[in-house]
């Protein structure tokens, strides 16, 4: 177990998400979108430069910008194998 | 009974809130705007078989009802204003725990709702069980499984509606413990507020307590001007500095904000109501569905772009090809029209304003109808699958670095990223932005590209010019329009259109298969919106171009002195013309008589125009114009190409008294340019430039005024382009000339 941030997690990964440190109109947004202490989310894929990042949430699929994942901080379990 | 009553359907995005709406209401809507906002307002009217007419008011989707978006401060208005007896608010069955953040804050707000589950069918394929009656009984209210798209539900969802309706029940805010630090402000601000009347005509006192430690800023600015209106400012201020202090405390002993706090007891309220066994999952819950495996290959590092090249193209190649035929029959209606016109009436200004001003008006008008409705009709596939929020996520982080969107990449194809589309449809295709300032910078810059009625006009200077390498010329143009559309959009973005980049957070929707009837409800309702709007206003400035290039006419002495050359050229033909001309077949002095002639009216042409209004502007213009090389007949062309680009051929072509040219072929003015010595390749360059980025036509100024909801942007827009190209094309002519390429 450890506190990585969203950014730093691979395709995959799943985690959940610990803290996040913004305000504002990104931190509502954010929120509201579900990502919230306590959500379970899962590295769905990344657009081909790498950015932004999709993210399985609540059985959907969300997507934020690398900048943005920046200020999330996510609960991951040791890695396992990659993909599924 | 007969009674009628007004409802409100609510939701998050991708809820499935517009096929309900399609589904209830069918043909009976109506498309408007909220006052003041470009953000759709659509209506429609329901017939219960009770016999009760329900008027439905489909509010934008939304995640949430802080004033964050125009979308979410027009929904929260309306129903704080116009009262509806029920919201309807509709949630995806599989999303559930996210739909229902909304549902909470229209408890909080406390109006009469119903949830509508819908997708249920979709989520039962999932192994997905939701136990309805037990959400019901826990969140106080009617919930009804439906599936919108089969109409699976709708009926009961309709009858309970109208009973919650008919109830005509009060409004019952519902209270959310948000722990001890929030709850305590809150009472202590309740207090205040209802102590003086603090905006309570129009919202609940806890619900204003809550907004402002939500920090939110129309709520907020609200308050101000209230307290300076009613003497009250010593109640905003400790309102908001009750936020500060609260703030300021959760950050010193939690390192967090009153409105993270505010979320996550909402979402903690959701799921201690779900987890309760309202939601059964038969199937791992992360399992990959049809749609996540589609994007495995979609959004893929190598597929993905091949794949999103490919369907832009066809979505570019759909709109332009297949528009050709029924644009084709327009035209030759109208040119029907104006050749009966033409052959009917005696010469005169009547005449040419029915001609030049009324037929090619409307006809410009019409002309663009069937781009439009293939255009709307390609986006609303792509919207409608749900594969437009790929292309946003795929090209983010290109258009990112010039403060654009993902999405803007599809405003800037249609518009002429790759040569020959159309600024309109370009410009109408940024209503799927949206973040606004990013809008506003797509909307802004796309008319810079190549449209297919600059074409002709670039092609002809090309082909003058530049004959040796006319498809490097070409594609070179189409790189520089992007490169400038890019660059300026980032210049708009550091001065008028500054601000912080919109949060890109969006939802990736599961693919869908789109529906017939949405995709045409869809479609119509753009068109005509077009139509109605667009077209008066259009018609109107193609009426009052006309008559700038028509008026003030030649006086009656240079009118005379052409018809004398006239008389003059015809009393030395009499005994010719007289004469049977036709010897074996061979038309001697005919063509010579026509082309001299001919002669005669294309100098009028020439003079006429040099008179006119648009003349006489180019004229004026001259001594700034030269700096760029332009002289007055380019001058005029110019001024004609604001109506559309193309017309530049055939101003430039009276300009030359060349009488009539094509604007395709163009062959008489691409020798006369060629032979003049006063052009050269430089020259050349220079008005190419020009004419790539200077004022957008007046058909794609009326869309920006239309889109971006003011004057002021389509003034905005004709100005600064025609600036930044004079400043482009003036600096390359003089650059040239510096280095000797001025020939």
């Amino acid at each position: 177990m450890g506190r990585i941030m969203l950014r730093d997690m691979e395709r995959g990964q799943s985690g959940t998400i610990a803290s996040i440190k913004v305000a504002g109109e990104l931190g509502r947004r954010i929120r509201e979108m579900g990502l919230v202490p306590g959500t379970s989310i899962k590295i769905q894929g990344r657009a081909p430069l790498y950015d932004p990042v999709a993210l399985r949430v609540m059985g959907g699929t969300l997507t934020l910008r690398n900048n943005e994942a920046d200020y999330i901080e996510v609960e991951v379990e040791d890695r396992q194998d990659k993909d599924e | 009974m007969t009674k009628s009553f007004k409802i409100a359907l609510a939701g998050n995005p991708n809820a499935g809130k517009t096929t309900l709406f399609n589904r209830l209401t069918g043909a009976r809507q109506h498309v408007g705007n909220y006052p003041g906002v470009t953000v759709e307002k659509k209506e429609g009217i329901y017939n219960s078989p009770s016999g009760a007419r329900i008027n439905i008011v489909d509010l934008p989707g939304t995640y949430s009802l802080t004033a964050y978006s125009v979308e979410e401060v027009v929904a929260r208005d309306f129903l704080i204003h116009d009262k509806p007896r029920v919201v309807v608010d509709i949630t995806d069955a599989s999303n559930l725990e996210r739909h229902l953040y909304l549902t909470c804050q229209f408890l909080e707000m406390g109006v009469p709702v119903v949830i509508a589950v819908n997708m249920i069918d979709v989520a039962r394929d999932r192994g997905i069980t939701i136990e309805v009656k037990k959400l019901a009984e826990m969140l106080n209210v009617p919930v009804v499984p439906i599936s919108a798209r089969s109409g699976e539900g709708v009926d009961e969802l309709m009858r309970v509606v109208e009973d919650v309706a008919r109830a005509d029940l009060a409004w019952n805010p519902v209270y959310i413990a948000y722990g001890e630090d929030i709850d305590g402000a809150i009472l202590e601000m309740e207090e205040r507020i209802a102590a003086s009347s603090f905006l309570t005509e129009l919202y609940s006192s806890r619900w204003l307590a809550l907004k402002y430690l939500e920090n939110d800023e129309q709520i907020v600015e609200k308050g101000r001007s209230f307290a300076a209106e009613h003497n009250l400012a010593e109640v905003a201020e400790y309102l908001e500095g009750k936020v500060e202090a609260v703030g300021k405390h959760l950050f010193a002993t939690m390192e967090t904000y009153p409105e993270a706090i505010v979320a996550d007891h909402r979402y903690g309220y959701i799921k201690s109501i779900l987890r309760q066994g309202v939601i059964t999952h038969t199937y791992d819950e992360d399992r990959l569905y049809t749609s996540d495996r589609i994007d495995r290959v979609v959004t893929s590092r190598v597929f993905g772009p091949v794949i999103m090249l490919a369907v832009l193209l066809g979505l570019y190649h759909f709109t332009f090809t297949y528009s050709e035929l029924p644009a084709g029959w327009l035209q030759s209606l109208f040119e029907m029209m104006s050749g009966f016109l033409d052959r009917t009436m005696a010469d005169g200004h009547l005449k040419s304003l029915l001609i030049s001003g009324i037929i090619d008006g409307v006809g410009g008008v019409m002309g663009f109808v069937p781009i439009i409705m293939f255009m709307f009709f390609g986006i609303a596939i792509l919207e409608d699958s749900g594969y437009l929020a790929r292309v946003a996520f795929m090209m983010d982080r290109i258009f990112r670095i010039f403060g654009l969107h993902g999405s803007s990449v599809m405003a800037y194809i249609l518009s002429g990223g790759i040569a020959g589309g159309c600024a309109v449809p370009g410009v109408m295709a940024t209503r799927t932005l949206r973040s606004p300032r990013e809008r506003m910078a797509t909307l802004l810059t796309a008319p810079f590209m190549n449209c297919g009625a600059k074409l002709p006009v670039l092609a002809l200077m090309i082909g003058t010019f530049f004959s040796n390498n006319r498809a490097q010329v070409m594609f070179m143009l189409t790189l520089l329009a992007w490169a400038v559309a890019l660059i300026v959009a980032k210049f708009l973005r550091i001065t008028v259109l500054k601000g912080e980049p919109t949060p890109f957070v969006m939802e990736l929707p599961p693919y869908r298969l789109p529906t017939f009837r949405g995709l045409m409800i869809h479609t119509w309702e753009k068109t005509w919106q077009y139509i109605r709007k667009a077209g008066t206003v259009i018609l109107g400035a193609s009426i009052l171009i006309w008559a700038t290039m028509t008026f003030p006419g030649l006086p009656d002495a240079q009118k005379a002195a052409f018809e004398n050359q006239r008389h003059e050229v015809l009393a030395n033909y009499t005994d010719m013309t007289t004469k049977p001309i036709v010897e074996a077949g061979k038309d001697t002095y005919a063509p010579e008589l026509t082309a001299k002639l001919a002669k005669i009216d294309a100098a009028q042409a020439e003079q006429a125009l040099l008179h006119s209004l648009a003349g006489r502007l180019g004229s004026a213009l001259e001594s700034i114009s030269r700096l760029a090389g332009f002289d007055w007949r380019t001058n005029i062309a110019l001024v004609g190409g604001f109506a559309a680009k193309e017309i530049i051929i055939s101003t430039m072509g009276t300009a030359y008294s060349l009488g009539v040219v094509d604007p395709v072929e163009g062959d008489s003015l691409s020798k006369t340019l060629a032979a003049d010595p006063g052009w050269n390749k430089l020259k050349a360059f220079s008005l190419i430039l020009f004419i790539m980025f200077y004022s957008p036509c007046f058909v794609t100024v009326v869309c920006i005024i239309k889109e971006a909801g003011s004057w002021k942007w389509g003034g905005f827009s004709m100005v600064f382009n025609t600036v930044f190209a004079m400043l482009v094309a003036t600096v390359v002519y003089q650059l040239g000339r510096v280095m000797g390429l001025g020939g």
